[in-house]
């Protein structure tokens, strides 16, 4: 048997239980996962010694994701995840566990928040690491139907998350990626669509955020079709100061669908930011 | 390529299961040619060439043959590797009832990467 460094918790405060996991100790690393899916997305870097080292590197999952619950009464509104429910949910996490100016590392929606915690936060954070970041996508399809009585949301999530992937990243990767999003519940990825697609549109205030008070990378897959590294070029361009890397060879989640890979782009990241 | 289709995923038990509830037939269109494919339990029992006069299907992908060339690389390029990376650039149109499309999604993308192996 091997028993991997990796711890799992409960936190409950104001209306959540939130479970998250943990490993390693030193600067605290606050992973965000991508819509619809959840925390072990990170079991790569949860498991990596060498970042471990010197990272307490924690992932959550957000609620009515993974192990987190849905706040009391779920069952009687839609959820819709907003750029203002998701900064304060993110921030209130690293509040109560008294994470002092954590790294957030965050993919997809979790690439996009990170944008707006760089506008509000900057200070309380020691670097920011937006993977898969674009200021804005719009629909290229009907997402109504990931959230349909007459279709199979996990069959339908997990299509859209195995097209997102690189064909070169390794098959048994890819698929429990897959397997992550055909385990949401009914709506949830839908839910974090809206502020990914809908409300979350940050292109015009790209230009206030100062790297200057909280550094900026910017990783993103160059097969990723949904933020795309022209996406995230384009925001980059408008960032005084975010550094801006193209991950040959990975897709749209890059920590889960070829962990290797992608930690030979995190840990020199990493790096630079321990020693600043 | 589409023609050797019905083979390459009536051999792949892989393919096979994740179809085993669609019963359909469904248009793919590789520029002006047209293409119906009849699906049973997740098998391919027929691959028929147009043109057509009063047939009927559930749903129609059409997109031009140039991107289906690219699609079906052993190794597409980034952007072309995925049914719906052609949808988000634009290169291909989704016709017809979206539901069943929808409800057979991951199979149809399986479906539609086999000529890869060729």
């Amino acid at each position: 048997m091997k028993l991997e460094p990796i711890v799992g918790r409960y936190a409950q405060f104001k209306k959540y239980r939130i479970y998250f996991e943990e490993a390693g100790q030193g600067i605290p690393l606050l992973c965000l996962h991508t819509a619809g899916s959840d925390g072990r997305q990170y079991r790569g870097v949860l498991n990596d010694a060498q970042i471990t080292k010197n990272f307490r590197v924690i992932a959550f999952d957000m609620p009515w994701h993974g192990k987190s619950s849905p706040p009391a009464g779920w069952q009687n509104e839609d959820y819709r995840l907003t750029t203002d429910s998701y900064t304060a949910m993110i921030m209130d996490f690293a509040r109560e566990l008294a994470l002092e100016r954590p790294v957030v590392m965050g993919c997809s929606i979790g690439g996009r928040i990170v944008l707006d915690l760089a506008l509000k936060h900057a200070r309380e954070l020691r670097a920011l690491i937006g993977l898969q970041t674009g200021a804005y996508v719009e629909r290229y399809y009907d997402a109504s139907w990931l959230d349909h009585p007459e279709v199979h949301g996990g069959r339908a999530c997990g299509a859209i998350a195995y097209g997102l992937m690189s064909p070169l990243s390794p098959e048994t990767e890819r698929w429990e990626t897959v397997w992550h999003y055909m385990q949401g519940g009914p709506g949830v990825f839908t839910g974090d669509l809206h502020f990914y697609q809908v409300e979350g549109d940050i292109r015009g205030r790209l230009g206030d955020i100062d790297t200057g008070a909280c550094p900026l990378y910017l990783l993103t897959g160059e097969y990723d079709y949904s933020a795309s590294p022209r996406d995230t070029e384009a925001a980059a361009a408008r960032i005084k100061g975010a550094k801006f890397t193209v991950m040959k060879g990975l897709g749209h989640f890059p920590m889960s669908e070829n962990p290797e890979a992608f930690l030979g782009y995190l840990r020199p990241v990493l790096e630079e930011i321990r020693a600043t | 390529m589409i023609d050797r289709i019905a083979q390459l995923v009536n051999e792949d038990a892989a393919i096979v299961r994740w179809g085993r509830h669609m019963n359909e037939t469904f248009m793919v269109e590789v520029g002006e040619q047209q293409y119906l494919l009849a699906v049973h339990g997740g098998l391919i029992q027929s691959v028929d060439k147009g043109p057509f006069v009063m047939r009927p299907w559930r749903f129609a992908i059409r997109a031009k043959a140039e991107c289906w060339q690219k699609f079906w690389q052993k190794i597409p390029a980034p952007g072309w590797h995925d049914l719906f990376a052609l949808l988000r650039r634009g290169e291909v149109v989704f016709e017809g009832d979206q539901r069943v499309l929808m409800a057979h999604l991951l199979y149809l993308k399986l479906v539609l990467a086999a000529p890869r192996r060729l």
